[in-house]
């Protein structure tokens, strides 16, 4: 299953990820801040709906804090 | 299992000192992946003008060169003409550009100096507390016209990509915007087109991005992207307004959008 890293510390809380993931599985954690006070930002996948390393979240976050990890598609496999 | 993305190599791990929502951190992702693109670490020289992005030094691990306010491209034209070989570049916002250093901008794109211009417009003055700037839209509040910008008064916001690309000395000249991944992957291929106007000693290159100030607009940053929806793409029309390589328009255009 693909996913990201996001390198909470920096975030910033601008919620740009949340907008712009298609399958809605990054939101903004308003229990906790960071060590900036901000509420950040927090990646939950989906077993149903999975990530799939599209990286528009890590296109659009401005403090590029996100980084992507796509799973190879298998040998023969749909391109 | 693959890494798609990362920081690019050229990007320093420094956090950045901009404020929630802003788009500066995207533009200088940009210019650093363009960078590494291009393989040109070691011999780019930029020269960021006075405004939020005068830290530049602080995050692009390259040579930098800081002009006065206004100047940077009047900086650029002397590096490069005593350095032809390295790849200059200059990072200006909108206070910078298009009011105090406009003169400057306008005679080194009238000479076609083979420089790059990055312009950030936010159109507002961000670094000096939201003042109006030549860019700010008609109606917007600042700080300097709190009932929104009259053009009685304050005249009408200033097309710089427009003002720049009929003139002959003018390689490349693109507006794009940051505010969607879409607009982002455009923008980083007119960089690139942008570069490589320079690479191939074609002339003045210019890029204008179309940037949010959350903070000066007094908007939350989700809010930001409804507003360049609205208000500042029908003032400030996206696309390539001039391009002059090779296969120019097949794969560039953001038009009709």
């Amino acid at each position: 299953m693909s996913y990201i890293v996001i390198k909470e510390a920096g975030c910033k809380g601008c919620s740009y990820c949340v907008l712009a993931c298609p399958r809605k599985l990054i939101g903004i954690d308003q229990s906790r801040i960071n060590n900036l006070g901000y509420n950040p930002a927090v990646f939950t996948n989906n077993d149903a709906a999975p990530c799939t390393g599209c990286a528009l979240c890590a296109e659009i976050c401005p403090e590029v804090l996100i980084e992507v990890y796509r799973k190879r598609k298998k040998a023969g496999g749909r391109k | 299992m693959q890494k798609v993305f990362a920081r690019p190599a050229t990007l320093r791990e420094t956090g950045f000192h901009f404020c929630p929502g802003c788009h500066h951190g995207i533009a200088h992702r940009l210019l650093c992946e363009t960078l590494d693109h291009f393989d040109l670490q070691e011999k780019a020289i930029g020269v960021p003008g006075v405004g939020c992005g005068v830290f530049l030094y602080d995050y692009v691990a390259i040579d930098t060169c800081e002009a006065p306010h206004g100047r940077a491209t009047a900086v650029a034209t002397g590096i490069k003409r005593v350095l032809p070989e390295h790849f200059v570049f200059t990072y200006q916002g909108d206070g910078d550009l298009a009011a105090i250093g406009i003169a400057e901008v306008i005679h080194t794109a009238n000479r076609g100096e083979n420089v790059t211009v990055l312009f950030i417009n936010n159109s507002v003055y961000g670094m000096t507390g939201g003042q109006m700037a030549p860019t700010t839209l008609l109606g917007q509040r600042t700080t300097t016209s709190p009932s929104g910008r009259d053009h009685h008064n304050d005249g009408y916001p200033l097309r710089m990509t427009e003002m720049l690309a009929p003139l002959e000395g003018v390689a490349f000249a693109a507006r794009v915007c940051l505010h969607t991944p879409a607009h982002v992957k455009k923008a980083r291929r007119a960089l690139q087109r942008a570069f490589e106007a320079q690479l191939d000693k074609r002339g003045f290159s210019f890029v204008e991005f179309l940037s949010a100030c959350p903070t000066n607009w007094g908007l939350a940053p989700q809010q930001c992207i409804k507003h360049i929806d609205e208000k500042v793409l029908p003032a400030f029309p996206p696309g390539i307004y001039k391009d002059t390589g090779a296969g120019a328009g097949q794969d560039t255009g953001t038009e009709g959008e």
